[in-house]
């Protein structure tokens, strides 16, 4: 039974690659990220476990949605608003591992925030990811604003949110996708729906099957895929992505993440990374010799990161008053936190 | 530059317009403000003149309005929302609270939301509990928002100015019953703008120093002449803003009266007033020769019918009470 199922995912991701034309060297690279953001979450998580971090989120099950919408959003152009499940998301955006470290240390050299929030509140003006707050919803508003004045500025940019379904019971939710879609905004509502909020189930966050389902009820373009299919998730943030750049209005795209235990019990059929694999070997596109020697440079990335990260001693950088209003800025952050590290995602990436 | 005399919404109007016309990022937004031109007429002809891209007319609902406009100063814009009533900013408080006065901080100066939200607030109007509020208080209280509650045109239109050109975001408070009144005279200079955070003498006094904003501006100006029949000088000083608050104004003043009142339409609980107080009791001890007297409305909500809304506000006749008691020390 099991091994019919796996075999049927297979082809599934088989068929989604077949319609994507993706060439070898993407289909690495995607594999590589999701890898990358799946052996930094299981590092931080074995961090967590021997009390040396706390705080985070794990991106477990949602690195195939959020690699693929990296990828489809302009570094320098575009506006990205992750919320704090979006560990592969800012990796895939260029995120160094280092300053993610740093953020997860609540270093005052972090240049997310300088330890003012807690771990995985991203923001990185050069990276177009806009400051997280740790309120849910917020900031699909503020995404439906920015959409908005891209449009008046007659600007290409496009605008992502990124939220949990828990998170579209806001009013926030509704004010947002109600307004984006009387003005056709070139704004993405991407709902990653593990299912759960905190402990709360879909049956008790909402009437409807899908939270997709509401996107008619504000003329906005809805799309449902799924989350463990990262073929189909590429092809359908492709459609989306376009959409919105070429002035058709919203996209909610919600992307069905598997539950934690089914990964556990059935990761080839629901974990997107190991199914990824899976498919990757199945169909000759990856060796196991290559693989393992992936994992091996990641990890060693990985370490080096989280090693340069601890020993980054910068401590009392800023005043407590600094940046809460314009006229306190008091030091300059690029000159205090300086990226002090070669990682860059594209070398990451080479596998020759 | 010629200076003339207008209503404080034709100021604030003014103000508006010149922004609009100065920086193309200045937008506006807002429940009816467009073809409709707001509830109390502070946007009157702008869309006509700007354009649907320049005035937007938003859905019902102030928690979007803010939201979007947080977004649109995110996305490069200057925006200015308005809100109905300030009473219906509680509505978008998250947003105001937990966000845009947030972001810089939060995001070591990376982002920042230079937004303005404009709100009518206060009595006067028989608007009743929940159109009626003075709610300054709960905004002057959070790092990251400025806070403005102009009383005459000339301020609206210095003020609301320089809060658009202002890098933060801005709680900009116009007292309801204030807008048709037509107190002093305006400059049509486009680049007439008063810096927040400065204090103005509203009127010389050597005897009492009343601390005040908003419509009790007025009454204070009315009880200064009564008491001047009583050869008792009131100085009358106008914070304008209550975030920053300007210490040093208040200061000099105090320094020289030995007596202070604060006097506002808010509760008298917990009120701007309050810190106010607190502040020359710390630093300014040796001054007084008598108590800091807090002069503001009952704990109480505001009730709409306007006897009974006069009832609650303080006026004229309760601080020449206070000020006659005070002047006994
Ligand atoms: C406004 C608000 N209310 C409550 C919380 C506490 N909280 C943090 S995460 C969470 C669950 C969110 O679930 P969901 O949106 O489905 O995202 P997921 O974590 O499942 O990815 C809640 C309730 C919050 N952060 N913000
Ligand atoms: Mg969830």
């Amino acid at each position: 039974m099991q091994d019919v199922a796996a075999e049927a995912h297979i082809h599934r991701l088989q068929e989604s690659f077949n319609a994507l034309n993706y060439s070898a060297e993407e289909t690495l690279d995607v594999y590589g990220l999701m890898l990358l953001a799946r052996l930094t979450d299981e590092y931080l998580a074995d961090l967590r476990t021997k009390g040396l971090m706390t705080g985070g989120v794990s991106c477990k099950g949602h690195e195939a949605i959020q690699v693929v919408c990296a990828r489809e959003l302009v570094v320098g152009t575009d506006y990205t608003l992750p919320y704090y499940r979006d560990l592969a998301l800012v990796i895939a955006m260029g995120m160094p591992l280092y300053d993610i470290f740093l953020n997860h240390l609540g270093s005052e050299a972090d240049p997310n925030s300088g330890g003012r929030m807690r771990p995985a509140h991203w923001s990185s003006r050069k990276l177009g990811i806009v400051s997280s707050s740790g309120v849910a919803a917020t900031h699909i508003l503020h995404a439906a604003g920015i959409a908005f004045a891209a449009q008046i500025r007659q600007s290409s940019a496009i605008t992502a949110a990124f939220f949990g379904e828990g998170a579209t019971s806001e009013g926030d939710f509704h004010e947002a996708l109600n307004f984006a879609g009387i003005h056709r905004v070139g704004a993405l509502f991407i709902c990653e729906n593990n299912g759960v909020a905190l402990s709360t189930p879909q049956s008790r966050q909402m009437k409807v099957k899908h939270v997709v389902d509401r996107a008619s009820a504000y003329g906005v373009h809805g799309m449902l895929v799924d989350g463990s299919n990262v073929f189909a998730a590429a092809a359908a943030i492709r459609d989306a992505a376009t959409r919105a750049r070429s002035g058709g209005g919203p996209v909610l795209l919600e992307a069905i993440i598997p539950s934690q235990m089914r990964m556990r019990e059935q990761p080839d059929i629901y974990d997107p990374v190991y199914g990824l694999r899976a498919f990757l070997l199945q169909s000759g596109k990856l060796t196991e010799a290559a693989d393992t020697e992936m994992r091996e440079t990641f990890t060693q990335k990985i370490e080096d990161a989280y090693k340069l990260a601890l020993s980054a001693d910068k401590a009392g950088i800023f005043a407590v008053q600094d940046y809460v209003y314009a006229d306190n800025p008091a030091v300059n952050v690029q000159e205090h936190l300086q990226t002090e590290t070669s990682f860059n995602i594209e070398e990451t990436l080479q596998h020759d | 530059m010629t200076e003339r005399t207008i209503s404080m919404v034709e100021a604030l109007r003014e103000g508006l317009r010149e922004e609009m016309g100065r920086d193309e990022r200045v937008v506006l937004l807002g429940d009816d403000i467009g073809s409709a031109g707001g509830i109390f007429t502070a946007t009157m002809g702008l869309r006509e003149e700007f354009g649907g891209g320049r005035v937007w007319d938003m859905p019902l609902a102030e928690n979007g309005v803010v939201g979007v406009g947080i977004g649109a100063a995110i996305g490069g814009l200057r925006p200015v929302a308005e809100v109905q009533f300030a009473d219906f900013l509680l509505s978008a408080m998250s947003q105001i609270v937990n966000e845009a006065a947030k972001l810089r901080y939060r995001s070591l100066g990376q982002w920042s939301c230079p937004i303005v939200i404009r709100a009518p607030y206060g009595a006067g109007l028989a608007g009743g509990p929940d159109h009626s509020q003075s709610v300054e208080t709960l905004f002057a209280h959070i790092p990251g928002l400025k806070v403005v509650a102009p009383s005459t045109p000339a301020d609206t239109k210095g003020l609301i100015k320089a809060s658009i050109r202002d890098e933060d975001p801005v709680i900009f408070l116009e007292q309801k019953s204030l807008y048709h009144q037509r107190y002093g005279v305006v400059s049509d200079d486009e680049d007439y703008v008063i810096p927040l955070g400065r204090a103005i003498v509203r009127r010389e006094g050597k005897d009492v120093s009343v601390i005040t904003y908003g419509a009790m501006v007025f009454e204070s100006l009315f009880a200064a002449e009564m008491l001047q029949r009583e050869q008792i000088d009131l100085e009358i000083i106008d914070i304008r803003t209550l975030q920053p608050l300007d210490i040093d104004t208040i200061g000099e003043s105090v320094s020289k009266t030995n007596k202070a009142i604060v006097f506002h339409e808010d509760t008298r609980f917990s009120g701007i007033g309050a810190e106010i107080a607190a502040t020359i009791g710390e630093e300014l001890f040796e001054f007084l020769d008598g108590p800091v007297i807090r002069l503001g409305a009952p704990f109480a909500p505001i009730p709409a019918k306007p006897s009974l809304e006069k009832e609650i506000i303080p006026n004229a006749a309760a601080l020449a009470n206070a000020v006659r008691r005070l002047s006994r020390y």
